[in-house]
C-alpha cells in the first residue's frame, strides 16, 4: 500500500500569514522560523471524523436553547461543504459560536459593557447531509470592540469549525455579513492577501431561502482542500 | 474537468471558543486508570515566555497497535473499541494542557519507511490566523526516532528534539510525558507546513 496520496497544498495568497503586524496579537505568537514541509502520510490523510452522534436535537438552532427566544434579528445560515473539486463532504460535524445581538459573548473574559442575553448561549453544532448541506438557525451577531487599538471593532461574524475528511483538512474560520463597513478596516479579515479569497468569507443574502415573516437567510459555502488527482497504487 | 474552487481561508479561533458546545471527556481518550494510560502535560508559551492561556490543543493519533480509526487505514491491524484517537484540551491560566491517552504504535510512512510512535497536534489561539501543526514523539523510542522519516527531514538537527517529549521522573501512574510548545524564541518548536 502506498500512503503518498495526499491533499492539494493551499495557495499561499488564499490563506493568512502567521505574522500580520496590523493584528497585534500575532507579534508574539507567529513562529519566527519557516515551517517544515510535511509530506502527507497516513497520519495526515486520516483524521477525526464525527457525525450525528455528537449533535443534540437543538444544537443547530441557537434560538431554541433556552426557555425564551433571544433578542435580535433571526437568521438562517445554510450552505454546502465541499472540496476544491466540488465533491460534497457528507455527514460531517460542524461547530459554530458567536456573540449575541448586542456584541457580547457569554464568556467570562468578555468584559464589553453590552448586555448578556439570558436566552442566548451562542454555541451550536450540526451535521452535513448526504449532499454536504447544512443549516443553522441563530440571531445576527453584532460588532464589538476588541482592543487591537484604541478604537478597533470586529465586524459581525460567526466562527465555524470543521474537521473535513482528514487531519490535513482541519479548518477554523469566520463568516462575515455582506455590506459590513467594518470589513474594510478589520485586520483579521484583511490578513488574507487575495481579495477573491477574502470575499469567500462573506455570506450572501438569499431571499429564496428566507422564510417570509420569520427569518432572513444567508448562504455560506465552505471549500476544503481536495485530494491530489491520481492515487498511486503501491 | 471543472475549474478548481478556491479554498475557504482560515481565521483565528479568537479568545471566546469556550462557548462552543462542550465535548464531554475530550481530554481523556482513555480512563486515567487504563493500564496503557499515559498523561501528556505541556505548556504553550509565546515569544515573551508568557503562557498562552486561551488556546485549544487537539491531538490525532493511532492506537497502541499503530492503527488509525479512519476509513483510509485499511491495514489488518486491530482497532481498539472505544478509542477514536482524537482529543481536545483548553490551556489554563498557566498555559498548561493535559491529555490522558495511550502511546501509539508505529505507523507506516511513505514508501518503505516506518514512522516512530507519534501524535499529531494542532494548536489554535487568538493571534494565530491559522492553526499550527506539530508532532509529539517519545524519548523512550530512540531507535525508532532515529529512523523516523519526518524527524530526519528536519534539516536543523538540533531542532528535532523540540518534538520529543520528556518523561517525568517518578512513580506516579499514569506515566507523564512533558511536551512544552514554544511559539517563538531559541527553543521554538518545529511547526509543519501540512
Amino acid at each position: 500500500m502506498n500512503h503518498s496520496i495526499g491533499y492539494k497544498r493551499e495557495e499561499p495568497a488564499e490563506q493568512p500569514p502567521y505574522l500580520h503586524p496590523e493584528y497585534r496579537s500575532t507579534a508574539l505568537r507567529a513562529p519566527e522560523r519557516p515551517l517544515v514541509p510535511l509530506p502527507h502520510t497516513l497520519s495526515e490523510i486520516t483524521g477525526p471524523v464525527y457525525g450525528h452522534e455528537k449533535v443534540g436535537p437543538l444544537d443547530h438552532d441557537l434560538t431554541r436553547q433556552h426557555d425564551g427566544e433571544p433578542l435580535g434579528e433571526r437568521i438562517i445560515v445554510f450552505g454546502r461543504v465541499m472540496d476544491t473539486d466540488g465533491r460534497p463532504l457528507p455527514d460531517a460535524l460542524m461547530e459554530i459560536w458567536q456573540a449575541n445581538s448586542a456584541g457580547r459573548y457569554r464568556h467570562e473574559i468578555d468584559n464589553h459593557p453590552a448586555p448578556l442575553d439570558p436566552n442566548f448561549s451562542g454555541g451550536g453544532r450540526c451535521v452535513t447531509d448526504a449532499e454536504g448541506r447544512y443549516r443553522f438557525v441563530s440571531i445576527k451577531p453584532a460588532a464589538y470592540p476588541w482592543g487591537n487599538d484604541a478604537n478597533a471593532w470586529r465586524p459581525a461574524h460567526i466562527h465555524f469549525s470543521l474537521f473535513g475528511a482528514a487531519f490535513a483538512t482541519r479548518l477554523i474560520t469566520q463568516m462575515y455579513f455582506p455590506g459590513d463597513p467594518l470589513l474594510a478596516v478589520d485586520p483579521i479579515f484583511n490578513s488574507i492577501p487575495d481579495a477573491a479569497a477574502r470575499e469567500r468569507l462573506v455570506c450572501r443574502l438569499d431571499l429564496d431561502h428566507t422564510e417570509p415573516e420569520w427569518a432572513l437567510a444567508y448562504e455560506f459555502d465552505i471549500v476544503l482542500r481536495g485530494r491530489n488527482a491520481t492515487p498511486l497504487e503501491g | 474537468m471543472s475549474a478548481r474552487r478556491g479554498t475557504t481561508p482560515s481565521q483565528t479561533i479568537g479568545p471566546f471558543h469556550r462557548i462552543m458546545v462542550p465535548w464531554e471527556g475530550a481530554a481523556e481518550l482513555v480512563a486515567p486508570g487504563d493500564p496503557d494510560a499515559i498523561r501528556i502535560e505541556g505548556r504553550i508559551l509565546d515569544g515573551a515566555g508568557q503562557p498562552v492561556d486561551d488556546s485549544v490543543v487537539e491531538i490525532w493519533q493511532a492506537n497502541v497497535h499503530g492503527r488509525y480509526a479512519h476509513v483510509e487505514d485499511t491495514r489488518e491491524v486491530p482497532l481498539v473499541a472505544g478509542f477514536d484517537g482524537f482529543g481536545r484540551a483548553i490551556t489554563d491560566g498557566d498555559g498548561r494542557f493535559t491529555i490522558v491517552t495511550v502511546k501509539p504504535g508505529c505507523v507506516p510512512g511513505n514508501g518503505d519507511t516506518v514512522q516512530a510512535p507519534h501524535m499529531s497536534l494542532s494548536v489554535f489561539a487568538r493571534g494565530l490566523l491559522k492553526h499550527l501543526v506539530t508532532r509529539i514523539y517519545f524519548p523512550d523510542e530512540a531507535a525508532a526516532n532515529e529512523n523516523d522519516p519526518v524527524l530526519l527531514s528536519i534539516e536543523d538537527v538540533g531542532r528535532r528534539e523540540t518534538l520529543v517529549a520528556v518523561r517525568q521522573e517518578g512513580e506516579g501512574t499514569p506515566p507523564v510525558y512533558e511536551f512544552d510548545i514554544h511559539l517563538q524564541g531559541a527553543r521554538e518548536t518545529v511547526f509543519f507546513d501540512v
